[in-house]
């Protein structure tokens, strides 16, 4: 019997991912899939913050999707790595700050290390060309074959019959004329593909892959940059940004404000590294700061906290502000009217 | 037979998941790991990924506002 080859698919926990690994599969090769987390993914963080959003099934995708397929899953944290991908794309950002093209080819390219070390013999996505208008255009297949050092290795099975053949099906470790030549911007054909394979359950996550292709997001990212004067961030940056109302009255701090319990709850979290605001007088959110302040700062953020919290129409409200481990302390404050937020602090 | 510790508090999903797979990389089959997790969604992933890969897991319990997760090494780890 002649050996079973290894391939390694790349699982996103969308649909074509899904899609793309089965049919190799299908085909008798020994798959399992790997799974890049890069501090932006939308999975599940959202869900687990967010209170009203307790009861929706808190599942990872990636995890979901193989166990859908049966296979290995092998989630890799990047999310050092990949701060070069999102500082320094060479080939530009798509609408937002997605840096889509030099992402996929980054996560071949680990993709193919992996394989690499392990012995499997070729690497599967569930790319189609015309799906995407940044990443996944016929002009630019060649290039993440390429610049990924993947070449010949990597097979996208949805859209081969469109592709220039790749090793393995000139090899014979797949059969071309079972894989697919879907192009374009429709989801008819995976869809009916999903039927077929008996994954007509699949529910499309909301979304992108990622934060990175959210406007609102990307918006915020941006402001931090501007406001250190430099493209950086740590894993925690990028965890707040998805949490909170963000206001930023002056150019060197911002607040971020809990909406809602979960977040609350999520923020508390942070209160050893950031300087918190709580109201005590009234019930009202907790609230970080972040950036350099004093006290005339604070004190603008507490009466910007003060005018989110039940005390709004209050002469007064009490706060309690605790940072950087020193003990807690009261300030009393008047909230700050609406005509005096301005709509610019608004992130 | 080794227990490992895995401190996974304050981290989201699926950090748990990459702190526990990365522990028992290097474990023999029947070591044990336990993870201590702020997320819940810790509950679900870690079984979830344990399931697919061939491990076991041993117990899953909330306590104090963290929810812990004991899981061994499968044969095939
Ligand atoms: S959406 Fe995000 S994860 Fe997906 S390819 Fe673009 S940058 Fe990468």
């Amino acid at each position: 019997m002649a050996t079973q080859r290894k391939a390694v698919a790349l699982i996103s926990g969308g649909l074509d991912s899904l899609l793309a690994a089965r049919v190799v599969k299908d085909q008798g090769v020994h798959v399992e899939g790997i799974n890049f987390y890069t501090g932006f993914c939308v999975e599940g963080h959202t869900h687990a913050i967010r209170k009203k959003d307790k009861n929706k099934q808190k599942r990872n995708n990636a995890l979901w999707s193989a166990e859908r397929l049966g296979i290995k899953l092998h989630i890799i944290d990047i999310v050092e790595e990949y701060k070069d991908v999102v500082y320094n794309p060479r080939h530009g950002y798509g609408a937002n700050l997605n840096p889509c093209l030099d992402c996929k080819i980054f996560m071949v390219s680990k993709a193919r290390e992996w394989a690499a070390r392990r012995d499997f013999d070729f690497i599967i996505t569930g790319e189609v060309i015309g799906q995407r208008p940044m990443s996944q255009r016929k002009d630019t297949m060649p290039v993440v074959s390429r610049e990924s050092g993947a070449d010949d290795r990597l097979l996208r099975p949805l859209c081969a019959r469109n592709l220039p053949e790749t090793l393995p099906e000139r090899e014979g470790w797949v059969d071309r004329k079972r894989l697919f030549g879907f192009s374009g911007r429709t989801r008819k054909p995976q869809m009916a593909l999903a039927r077929e394979l008996g994954f007509e359950d699949y529910a499309q996550p909301a979304g992108g892959c990622c934060f990175l292709t959210d406007k609102e997001y990307s918006v915020k990212l941006q402001d931090l940059w501007s406001s250190r004067g430099e493209k950086r961030y740590e894993l925690d940056d990028i965890m707040l940004l998805k949490v909170g109302r963000h206001l930023r009255p002056r150019p060197n701090f911002k607040i971020i404000i809990a909406r809602e319990e979960g977040e609350g709850k999520f923020l508390q979290g942070y209160r050893k590294q950031y300087i918190s605001l709580k109201t005590v007088s009234h019930g009202g959110p907790l609230a970080l700061i972040d950036g350099e302040v004093d006290a005339a700062d604070i004190e603008l953020a507490a009466r910007l906290v003060a005018r989110y919290s039940q005390g709004r129409d209050a002469e007064q409200v009490e706060l309690e502000v605790s940072g950087h481990s020193a003990d807690p302390s009261s300030l009393t404050v008047k909230p700050m009217p609406a005509r005096e937020v301005d709509p610019e602090w608004h992130l | 037979m080794s227990d490992i510790q895995v401190d996974a508090r304050r981290l989201l999903c699926p950090m748990p998941v990459i702190r526990v797979q990365d522990a028992m990389e290097h474990l023999r089959p029947g070591d044990t790991v336990t993870a201590f997790c702020t997320d819940p969604g810790a509950l679900n992933d870690i079984p979830a990924w344990c399931h697919i890969n061939g491990h076991e897991v041993v117990e899953r319990r909330e306590q104090d506002d963290e929810y812990i997760v004991v899981v061994r090494v499968g044969a095939s780890g």
